[in-house]
This record gives structure tokens, sequence and C-alpha cells, in this order.
């Protein structure tokens, strides 16, 4: 104080700086510490609830996928374990420049190349995909030895499906493949997104697909802590997965086999069945695929193939198109049973009525001809099944009209979904005037309203008629059974993996109510085809008794113009639909053999075939031959009332 | 014998002893030992690193404390020059680091950061200057510090390091408050600084949308917009804010235990070592040992008071004055950024971060109160 000479005003002056800026350091204190007890005691709950959800995250832990059997045990899908080779793009600088290092001593073939790219074009919320699957040992230690140059790049070992029966049966089992978009749209849609957390896989098709429930299996969650790189440190709880279901078949492989080499190289659809509980003991779609293509995520190169790119239209395979269940054709003949029926049922015929078949029908200004020159004689419902005879089916068409047929044919369930558990399962068409009002809606009245002429050809299964093969298997099983039409089902039980067995029971989806008389009566004239009528030949020398129909539907229209049998793409298509044996019935089936001609010929022995497999267990692994010299042919048919109907001469069958 | 040695003992003692202020280097070892807990568990591999640093911060305070506060401020016209003349260096030759032009590299060796040197030199060189114009503290002496001070200031922003211009600006403007701004030029200052605060809280969002705002880098703007909402960009800049937050929210009143915080240890927490420290110390002892922490703070600040009322001289009153408040500076506004309630600049928490400047810089200031306290006592 003595050294300096000042007023004390002045040192006053500074005190009262120096308290206010004490008193502003207390201030700035209080608002650190009201902060801390505001962060730390009034939002402690939701700071803690922060913490812990970046400290813990829950992994999935994917199920094991279910293996699918037939009912006698054979494995038809499973799964095995192999080594990938993936690559995590967001942590990969430069994919490309990975890709052909990679490549310097993995073998990496063009085709790997394009599907790694199609994984995340297909499904955007992917993270990493395998650039290789199936890598060997000696692969998988080359890379591990470099490992440490591909940062991003890792081995993973994968559960692999596996198909070991390859193109067999491809269409039922179906395959798995690659989750995309869509099916992540569905997966949400359902609600099961939980569950398909880690999941890389889905069924697309076949029981694969419609078992997909049962087949994949409840995914586990493990909580684990981990670092904010996403690093896992350790495992602090552990919910186990539960492994998907084994699914059992009612098919039979071996039948199955012996149904798909009878094909032959002929395109076609087949479904057998066990008309009692609906059981399905084969499905076939010719041309199969294998399934096997799927399985990593198919090459665009096999994916072309299967899709036929560059092939003209009128000779597409589809190989992809499952026919038994997706596809619908006019039955042809294999009609007339159930018009017979609906007939007898409306009391518009009885079982002593005849007629006498002139050879063909006038009707409108337009004669539609029987198949036979002269026509067949006297004809009663017996034998109009068995020579399988046109006028008496365009007159009875006539006399009960499109709706009385459609509601009664209706429950055979044609022209609706059978239920079976495949998946694309197409209605068909059973034609009637609300059919044709709704069909037509977009265009005209006049092209709503049903011509009587229309119905004379649906009289004979041509026309507007257009049916699956499991429809016609399912309509032709029902009669077997008396009236009881069962639901086609592929799957017959499931088995979890403690081995616990649930039986999934047989369904019964429909009681024909008609008199037994009648139903008795078709089948003694179904029964008669095989030994006097149009199917003799194909049947000459079974040791049981089998019931059928023949049916040849035509494809072409031929507008005037003549039948060219040299183009395969024009010929018929060929039915047939029976059951054996007829006194028990233990299998029904439909076959339909696309272009396949007349159905005596080349549909018929395709179903001797597999009807000796299954009751003889004859196993034949040969195409069935073409039966040239058939005993007979039906019918012809029209696609339209004005067009000349196609006549063809065939032999008697009586 | 053993007599003779307890008397040497005891007088190296006495003599190494005798320039520090007593409560003073309680308090500061109380924060170092706290420090250090801290580092061992944030940074467990740099532990011997922080000790070593420690033992130079010590070594430079007590050399500090020794020398006569007289002397140290006739010494700080030369301080300022070499700082002016070093920081001009490294705008023109400086190595740059993270986007920012602020080491001088001396060799290959020796890197030093100019910008650390100004917080000691500018004090010192304004108190300097107003005790020399003691008597005639007037309009014109207040303009001339000003421009002393906006300078190295500038250079400093320029750089860009944001946090230090705000250190060394502070350290110079307590020096001129001390002695007397004028309040007429203070409370202006202070009302459009509040007015500047409520518009970017009132109006952030749209301020926000625009790219760049007058006078301010882009980094900058974005730190204030990321601080009126984190969740703007919750895994860019907002990241820091939102972790550390939640480091010290997730603590609770008597935290999560020493190396059991789960954001610090799992990674989550940024700088957990450095400027985010104080973010692990909440985090594992809780408000409880915030408050621990807060408490040996004020004490710091008190006992800086205390000193600074006590002195007589101008300049050391100034001197110390200036320095508790550049303390305080430094845990306001790191402890403000780390709670989410300040824009995140590059300031340590004093005493505790890690990084051997800041902790010399900081012993240096405690030095300098030392030094003052010393010399009221001998005079």
């Amino acid at each position: 104080m003595k050294a300096f000479n000042e007023p004390d005003e002045h040192v006053g002056r500074f005190y009262i700086r120096l308290l206010a800026a004490a008193l502003f350091v207390l201030l700035g204190w209080l608002l650190l510490a009201y902060t801390l007890y505001s962060l730390q005691i009034r939002n402690y709950d939701r700071y803690q609830t922060l913490a812990e959800g970046n400290r813990i995250s829950i992994l999935p832990i994917v199920p094991k996928r279910g293996n699918i059997v037939d009912r006698n045990g054979v494995t038809l899908a499973r799964n095995f374990v192999a080594y990938t080779l993936e690559i995590t793009p967001s942590f990969v600088v430069n994919v490309d420049k990975t890709i052909d290092g990679l490549s310097e001593f993995i073998s990496i073939e063009q085709k790997d190349r394009q599907r790694f790219k199609k994984f995340f074009r297909d499904n955007r919320r992917l993270d990493s995909a395998p650039i290789r699957t199936r890598l060997s040992d000696e692969e998988v230690a080359r890379f591990m030895g470099q490992r440490y140059r591909f940062p991003g790049v890792d081995v993973q070992a994968r559960l692999f499906r596996d198909y070991p029966n390859g193109t067999l049966g491809s269409h039922l089992i179906g395959y798995i493949s690659r989750i995309s978009d869509h099916d992540v749209e569905e997966i949400e849609e359902r609600g099961d997104a939980d569950n398909y957390l880690g999941s890389m896989y889905i069924g697309k098709s076949g029981v694969e697909a419609t078992h997909e429930a049962d087949l994949h299996g409840t995914t586990g969650r493990e909580h684990v802590e981990n670092t904010a790189g996403g690093k896992v440190v350790r495992s602090l709880k552990k919910e186990e997965a539960t492994p998907g279901n084994d699914i059992e078949l009612s098919i039979d492989i071996e039948l199955q086999k012996v149904a798909e080499a009878a094909f032959g190289e002929r395109r076609g659809g087949l479904v057998a069945l066990d008309p009692s509980t609906g059981e399905v003991l084969a499905l076939v779609s010719m041309p199969t695929y294998d399934p096997n293509l799927f399985v990593d995520g198919i090459s665009s190169q096999d994916w072309n193939m299967l899709n036929e790119v560059g092939v003209p239209r009128d000779r597409l395979n589809k190989p992809l198109l499952n026919r038994a269940v997706a596809s619908a054709y006019p039955p042809g003949s294999t009609f007339k049973p159930f018009m017979a029926l609906t007939g007898l049922n409306a009391g518009k015929r009885t079982l002593t009525y005849k007629m006498s078949d002139p050879g063909g029908f006038s009707y409108g200004g337009h004669y539609f001809k029987d198949d036979k020159k002269g026509g067949h004689g006297v004809v009663d419902i017996y034998k109009s099944i068995v020579v399988s005879c046109n006028t008496f089916y365009y007159v009875l068409a006539n006399d009960l009209g499109i709706d009385t047929i459609a509601n009664f044919v209706g429950q055979f369930g044609l022209g609706s979904l059978t239920g079976i558990d495949i998946p694309d399962e197409k209605e068909g068409v059973l034609p009637s005037t609300a059919w044709k009002r709704k069909r037509f809606a977009k265009y005209g009245r006049e092209h709503q309203k049903w011509y009587g002429g229309e119905t004379i050809s649906v009289g004979i299964g041509q026309g507007y008629n257009a049916y699956t093969p499991v429809q016609m298997a399912s309509a032709i099983a029902t009669i077997a059974n008396n009236g009881k039409r069962m639901r086609p089902r592929v799957a017959r039980a499931s088995i979890d993996s403690h081995g616990k067995r649930e039986e999934y029971p047989p369904e019964l989806v429909k009681e024909i109510v008609v008199a037994p008389e009648y139903l008795a009566a078709v089948q003694r004239a179904l029964g008669d085809v095989t030994r006097f009528g149009t199917a003799t030949r194909a049947f000459s020398g079974a040791p049981y008794h089998a019931a059928g129909k023949t049916g040849t539907a035509q494809v072409y229209s031929l507008k005037g113009g003549t039948y060219d049998k040299s183009d395969e793409r024009k010929r018929d298509h060929s039915w047939f639909i029976a059951y054996a044996p007829v006194e028990e019935p233990k299998i029904a089936l439909a076959v339909m053999v696309e272009n396949g001609g007349f159905g005596a010929v080349s549909a018929a022995p395709i179903a001797r075939q597999v009807i000796d497999a299954f009751l003889l267990e004859k196993r034949a692994d040969k195409p069935a031959p073409e039966d040239a010299g058939a005993e007979s042919e039906d019918e012809g048919g029209d696609d339209h009332p004005g067009n000349g109907a196609r006549v063809r001469q065939g032999g008697n069958a009586e | 014998m053993s007599y003779r040695r307890r008397f040497h003992v005891q007088q190296l003692f006495s003599a190494v002893l005798r320039p520090l202020d007593l409560p003073l280097l309680l308090i500061l070892f109380a924060l170092l030992l706290y420090s250090i807990i801290i580092i061992e568990s944030a940074a467990p591999k740099l532990l011997m690193n922080h000790l070593g640093s420690i033992s130079l911060a010590l070594l430079g305070m007590w050399i500090i404390a020794v020398i006569p506060t007289r002397r140290l401020l006739s010494l700080a016209p030369m301080f300022y020059i070499i700082g002016i003349a070093l920081l001009v260096a490294v705008n023109l030759f400086g190595t740059s680091s993270k986007g920012a032009q602020r080491w001088l590299d001396i060799g290959t060796v020796v890197r030093i950061q100019p910008s650390e040197i100004m917080k000691i030199a500018m004090p010192l060189a304004l108190a300097w200057f107003f005790q020399k114009r003691e008597r005639s503290i007037s309009w014109g002496e207040f303009l001339v510090s000003a421009v002393l001070l906006f300078g190295p200031v500038y250079l400093i922003a320029k750089q860009p390091d944001l946090g230090t211009a705000i250190l060394v600006f502070s350290s110079g403007f307590f020096v001129i408050f001390f002695a007397g701004l004028p309040w007429k030029l203070i409370i202006p200052v202070v009302l459009v600084g509040m007015a500047v605060i409520i518009t970017i809280g009132v109006a952030g969002d749209e301020l926000c949308q625009q790219e760049k705002w007058p006078g301010l880098k882009s980094y900058q703007k974005d730190r204030i917009c990321t601080l009126l909402d984190p969740d703007r960009d919750p895994l860019g800049k907002g990241f820091h804010t939102i972790q550390s937050t939640i480091a010290i929210g997730s603590g609770g009143f008597i935290g999560k235990g020493w190396k059991q915080g789960t954001q610090t240890h799992l990674a989550f927490l940024p700088e957990r070592h450095t400027d985010f420290v104080f973010a692990v110390l909440a985090e594992e002892f809780g408000l409880i040992g915030g408050l621990v922490l807060l408490g040996l703070y004020i004490a710091l600040l008190a006992r800086g008071f205390i000193i600074t009322a006590n002195t007589t001289s101008l300049g050391a009153k100034l001197l110390a004055g200036s320095t508790t408040m550049v303390f305080f500076t430094y845990l306001f506004v790191n402890i403000g950024m780390v709670s989410g309630i300040l824009p995140v600049v590059g300031v340590p928490l004093p005493f505790i971060s890690y990084g051997g400047t800041a902790i010399v810089t900081l012993c240096l200031g405690i030095g300098i109160l030392m030094g003052v306290c010393r010399n009221k006592q001998e005079r």
C-alpha cells in the first residue's frame, strides 16, 4: 500500500470487480452443478436406457431348417455345412479390386461376380454377400494365409440346402433362395420380421414355400455386449433357436421317379392321389429343373437358361411352370363322366335312357359332328362313356343348359382351387353365364352373352373349359371315393426336433349329394373303358381292374384350316384320368400330356405305368410307349361354335 | 550422522516448499491424484506418459513460483513479442493436423504450439502494461490493450483453434476487466452476447439451414447447430455430445464404478482421455464424483481469489485475478461442452485431461498464483 500512491477509491473499485467476478464464477459453478443434477438424477432413467441400448445388442441365432422326406423316409431336401467367402462392401474400399485380388488364389468365375452383384440388387438391406460358396478346405486355407490383405472379407461356415434327387420332383419340393426385397415386404406384412432377423433364405416354391413356417423354425436370440464398433465383448443371455420341423410328404419318390420317367421328353403334368385321404402320391410337371441351382443364388446364365431367353414364344418349354397345379387345359372327353352324372342327377337322363346317334347334332344352323362317321348307333349313359360318344353329350349339354352343368360339376372342385399345399395353384375355368359376364366385363354386352352353341362345346370338355391336372385328379378321386372330395395335400406330417410327430389329418372338402346308383353306373362305365373302351390297349394284361377315361383336347382352333400333324405344338393335349383298383381304389390320377395327341395313345400308357408301379411295385424307369395302335379315339371338339368341328376317324370301341 | 542427514532433508524440504502456497498445493495434488485415477481408467496405457507430464508440470510450476512476480512482469514484453512472432510463423509455415495449422516444427524433434505460449504471455503482457500506466489508466490504455489482446486472438482463431482463442481471449480480457474496463463498455457487450444466444436458441433451426454464417468457419457453425439439436447428425458431429451426455446421465448418483463405465470402455465415448474425460469421471463416479471435482475447483478458485485480494501490486493483482478466471473459463467451457450446454470446442478439463501441454500450462498458472502469494508475504 505504501509503495503505491493509490487512492482508496481505486482499490475499492478493484474489490467490487473481484466480487463481481466471484459472483460470476459462483453462478457458472451453480449452472454446472445443476446440469449434472439434471442429467444424472432427473433424467437418469432415460440415459441409463440409452446407455444399455448402446451397450447391448441382440444377435439372431438362425434356426436349422427342417428336412423334407417322402412317405418312406427318403430325404428330399436337407442341409449341409459349407464354407463361403463373404464380402461386406461397407468395409471394403474397392469391391472390384478386392475380388480381383481374391481371384489370384481362389477361383472366382464371371458368374460368381454377377451373382454377387445380383444379391445386392435383390435385397438392398443386405450387409454382406458371398462371392464364392462351397469352398474346398484347401481354398479356405489359402485364403486364411492372405486374410490380412482383405479387410471386410471373411470365411463363414453356412448351412446350405441340398436336394439330393436333383431334378426329380422339383416342382413338388420346390427350392429356397436368398430373401429378396419382395420377400422382406411379405415377411413384414405377416409381422414375422423378428423371426427372420438373421435368416438368409426363404422357401420360394413347392413344399419349401407352402410349409415355410414349419420348416423355418424359430429364431433364437443372443444378447451380447458390444463396443461402439460393433465388436462383441461377451454374451449376456442366450435363447436358443428352435430348429424347423421336418416335413414328411405323402409322396412316394420312387413312384414319382417312375412317373417322370414315363413322360420321357414329353411336356405335361400328372397328379396321383390316394382317393380316400387326398394324399398326393406323385405330382409331376415336365420338364423339370434342378432346384440346387437356386440355393446359392442362381447365376444369370442359369436363370436365362431356365427362363428360355431367346426361345421363340411358341417353342417355350417353360420348365419353371408347374403344370400340375398352375396350368389349366381343356379337359376334352375326361369331362364326360361328370356330364353324365350331371344329367342323371338333374333328371334329364335316366339309367335306361337310350338315344340313337346319327353321327352328329345340329344346333343353330351348325352341325356338331361325332368323331365316328355315321355315329355310334344306340347309345345310353354307359356306352356314351365307354366309347366316348360326342353326340350323346352335345344333346345332353343342350338339354341341361350351362348353369346346371356348372353348378353340379363345380362340386367336384373343377374351376376352383383344390387347396393343395403347393403354391401358385390356378383356378382354371368352369364356364357359366355368370363367369362369361365377369370374364368379358370390359368388352361389350354382346361379348358377355352366353350362346347355346357354347354349351354344346362345353358338353364334350371343349370350349371355355380349362382345368388343372390336380383339379382333374381330385375330381376323378371324388368319383372313386363315392362322392367324398378330399383336399389334395402333399405333406402328411411334421416332425419336430425331438421326434414328436404331428399328423395333418385328411380333410373332407365336400360330400357330393348324388344317388349312389348313378355314381355306381358311371363307375361301372369307367371300369369298362379299360376293358372294352378307349383305353383297352393301354391296360391290356393288367392284373388289376382299373377305371379310366381318355380325353383329347383340341389346342389349336382350325379356322377352316387343315390339321397339320407335323407341327407338334399344334397337336391336341392328351388326357387320361383313372383310378384303381376298381373294387377298392388305392390310387386316382390325372395325366395330361401337352400336345400328346390322342389320350389313349399318349396319356393312358403313362397312367398304366404309374398304376403298375404303385399297385405292383413294378419300377420301370423308361418312358411309356406311345401306343400308336390304340384302339380308338374319342371326340374332337370345338372351341367356337360356328367353326368347322374337326372330324376324326377312330376305331369302334365295342 | 542421522541427525545431520535429517537436518539436510529438512532443509531441502523447506527450501523446496517455501516458495509454494500450501493450500493451493494441496488442492492441486488432490486434482492431479483424481486425474491419475481417471486416466488409469480411461487410458491405462498412457498413464506413464501422464505421470511424466505431471512431473514436468510440477517442476515448471516450482520454477515460476520461485521467480519474483516483478521479474516475471518485466519479462512479459519479451514473451509477448516472441509469442506473436511464433504465431505469425505458424500461420506461414506451421504443420497442419486435423484440419488446423497449430504446430511449429523446430528441427525434427521439437514441436511447439505458439498459441499455448500466448496463454501465459498474454495476461503477463497486459498486466505489465497496466502496471506501467497505473496512474493514468484511461480510454487510451484500454484501446491499446484491446489491440494487444485481439491481434494474437485473431491469429489463433485463424489457425483455426477456437478453444485456445477463447482461453487466450479470456486470459487477456480478465486483466482488462480487473484493470477497470468501464462498465459502460462491458454491459452492452454482455447484452449483445445474450441477444445472440437467445436468437440462436429461438431461430436456430432456420439459421442452421443456411450455408455459412458471417465470421465463423463452417465447422464452427456446425458445432453450434449440433449443440442445439444433436440428433441432427447423430453419427457425425452430434455423436460426441450425444454419447457424452449419455455417459454422464447414465452414471446416476453414485456412478457405475471405477473402470466400469460402459460408455467409456465400450468405446462409445470419443476423446475419452482428453477433452471428454469429464464424461468418464461422471459415468464412473456419478454425481458424487462430479461434485467432488466441482468442489475441488471451487476451492482452487476461492484460493485464487484470496491471493488476488491479498496482494498489493496492481500487476500482481491483475495477473492473479486473470489466472484464476482463466481456470474457471477452462472448467466451465469444458464441462459445459461435455454435458451438452455449450458447443464442442477444444478445451481440456483443467488438471484432469490427459495432454502434456495443457497440464504444463495450467501448472505454470498455479506457479504464477504461488509467486504472487509469496511476494505478498515477503513484503
